[in-house]
């Protein structure tokens, strides 16, 4: 890489609530500004979609044909293509609509259905272009960006988070809710970098950070149905955030018997 | 079983114990109940102790509740089992930083230490299952060739007052280990907790030198009646126990048992049961450099023989399936850790059959495994 490598963030189908983690930086912004060119970020400032950049941060689901037009040209200006936040690397929560009547829903929604242009299905960046590095969560926060840039400006693989939320949740000292309450916590079959912060304020894991490594999804919702959840609500568990990740989609299937 | 009390401590001049070890500016690190369980954390009076409190535990469930009103045990401060953590976050920090590199002026690195965070603490409470464990994580990090010198600075500042279990749960097995309900060794002071007060035993100088001047009353006939009877119905309230002190070669001619396929089938491979395990020491290192590139930390956090990372080796995972994670831990420690360490790895405690989301009890799964019982 460069002595001064050049960033864009770019934005899709999303809430523009990831591209806050850089905001919310804080001083480590003045760092960061000063480590690299920051060419394009629509909601800080710079605008440039067009410009050719090192790293590529791309948030939001590919839910329009204008999205995977543009996801293709962003890919061909970028040296390092990184998804921040679920929707970018899972399909997001609207990717609930899969599978579903998307003229029907159009009709119900909007008043002029002519004026929206949208695929069938909302779909991850992985499914269009090579990704180089994925942060999950919704959204993700200031340290995976820190952590994944400064590895990338490094020359080195930024580290995969992929363990589950409950080491992160015990090394903080935090008493298990699902233990203690029975309630039905994600957190054995979620990825960590959140810090385990819901679990730790008292209220369970609901997988916002998507599927850790190696998960045994089946063996939490027997567990769940165990505590007294409905095979539907259990399919809840999984339908959320991340409905679209494999591993969460083929669990909520096999809960309802949708095979 | 016989013990060597010093004298009788009246429950309502346990203050003047939790003053004296606070003596100093020692930090006394003791029970209360929060978030739904018994926690250890800073303590100042007896008056923040969990009087009356009791807890239910079983495989994959805690809960705490309260003692009949009318029973002795409600006025008692430690008529409970034990809760998530014992002593073990104390000693073994869950994550600290080890060393940091920095890069002078001429470009060169300087290495530096982290000086370890060690304040004095007394931990008031500690039960048998965790003062064994304590002893295993001794061995671990003090006695081989390399000190580990974060762990002894703060195990040269800890002074461990146990007590006797009198209320052992569902999920307690240590009587089948050999490592409880009492305390035997390995503290400095030690406490039966009976209706009235506390029989007071001290092993070390230190422990001593808190007891002197705390003008403790005789122990009676009747107060050593009340103990030996409280302990021996501890022991007998042990429904659970591992099928033998040591399963090593059960377990090492039994690594294609059908038995580790069924359990895979369960386990969420979370590492829930490793973090609360007493004994269990793994840990993972990794550097945070700084954005300017001119400083880098090291730091050091708990690991799990459940994570992938864990046998990540240059581009091979040596366990990529739950059965092997779960067959490593088990044959690891109450097998393999006799060779290691001249003893199991398990103290009894059953923290990880409580802690278990999904509840699996590490004496079924032995027992399916290492005996007849549990043939295929």
């Amino acid at each position: 890489m460069t002595a001064r490598a050049r960033v864009a963030v770019h934005k899709f189908s999303s809430c523009d609530g990831c591209q806050l983690a850089f905001l919310n930086l804080g001083p480590a912004l003045l760092d960061l500004a000063a480590a690299v060119d920051i060419v394009h970020f629509a909601e800080a400032g710079p605008v440039d979609p067009e410009a050719e950049v090192d790293i590529a941060f791309v948030e939001g689901s590919i839910t329009t044909p204008e999205d995977a037009h543009r996801i293709q040209t962003v890919r061909a200006r970028s040296h390092h293509l990184v998804t921040i936040g679920a929707c970018a690397t899972a399909g997001g929560l609207q990717a609930l609509r899969n599978g579903e009547d998307l003229e029907a829903w159009l009709g119900h929604v909007y008043a002029h259905r002519d004026f929206v242009a949208a695929l069938p299905e909302s779909t991850p960046i992985a499914e269009h272009v090579k990704v180089d590095f994925e942060l999950w969560g919704c959204p993700i926060n200031a340290r995976q960006v820190l952590a994944v840039t400064n590895a990338l400006l490094l020359g080195v693989t930024p580290s995969d988070e992929a363990e589950k939320v409950c080491l992160a949740c015990k090394r903080a000292g935090a008493v298990c809710v699902m233990v203690t309450r029975g309630v039905a916590c994600m957190g054995p079959v979620t990825r960590t970098g959140c810090g385990a912060i819901c679990p730790r304020f008292g209220r369970d894991c609901y997988a916002c950070y998507g599927p850790a490594e190696g998960v045994n999804t089946r063996a939490l919702t027997t567990r769940f149905e165990g505590l007294g959840l409905a095979p539907e609500d259990v399919a809840r568990r999984l339908r959320f955030i991340n409905n679209a990740a494999p591993a969460f989609r083929e669990a909520a299937r096999t809960v309802t018997g949708d095979d | 079983m016989e013990l060597d009390h010093a004298g009788f401590l009246p429950r309502e001049r346990l203050d003047a114990l939790i003053e004296r070890l606070a003596a100093g500016g020692r930090r006394v690190v003791g029970p209360v109940a929060r978030d739904g369980a018994v926690v250890m954390d800073t303590v100042h009076r007896a008056a923040e102790l969990p009087r009356g409190t009791a807890d239910t535990q079983a495989p994959g469930a805690y809960r705490l509740g309260r003692h009949d009103p009318a029973s002795p045990a409600a006025e008692r401060l430690f008529a409970w089992a034990n809760g998530p953590q014992g002593l073990k976050p104390l000693l073994f920090a869950p994550q600290e930083p080890l060393w940091r590199s920095v890069r002078d002026e001429s470009g060169s690195l300087r290495f530096e230490a982290v000086a370890p965070d060690a304040p004095a603490v007394a931990v008031l409470g500690a039960r048998a299952c965790d003062v064994a464990a304590l002893a295993l994580q001794d061995r671990h990090f003090l006695d081989g060739p390399f000190v580990d010198p974060h762990y002894a600075a703060r195990r040269g500042q800890v002074l461990v007052v146990a007590v006797d279990c009198s209320h052992p749960a569902d999920t307690c097995f240590c009587v089948s280990t050999g490592d409880g309900p009492s305390v035997s060794a390995g503290f400095d002071i030690a406490l039966t907790e009976l209706d009235d007060g506390y029989l007071v035993r001290a092993a070390t100088a230190a422990g001593r030198e808190v007891l002197a001047d705390l003008s403790l009353e005789p122990v009676t006939a009747a107060h050593r009646a009340a103990a030996d009877d409280q302990h021996h119905r501890a022991c007998e309230r042990q429904s659970r126990a591992l099928p033998a002190r040591n399963l090593r070669d059960a377990l090492l001619d039994n690594l294609e048992h059908p038995r580790w396929d069924d359990v895979a089938a369960r386990c969420l491979a979370c590492g829930n049961c490793t973090s609360v395990c007493p004994s269990c020491f793994c840990h993972a290192e990794a550097d945070t450099v700084s954005l300017d590139h001119a400083s880098s930390e090291h730091t050091r956090e708990w690991d799990s023989c459940f994570t992938q990372r864990h046998s990540q080796m240059h581009g091979y995972k040596v366990r990529p399936h739950i059965r092997q994670r779960y067959r490593q831990w088990l044959v690891h420690k109450l097998g393999t850790w006799h060779d290691q360490y001249g003893r199991s790895g398990c103290t009894g405690c059953g923290r990880c059959i409580t802690w278990c989301p999904v509840g699996i009890d590490i004496t079924v799964e032995a027992t399916a495994i290492c005996t007849d019982e549990g043939s295929p």
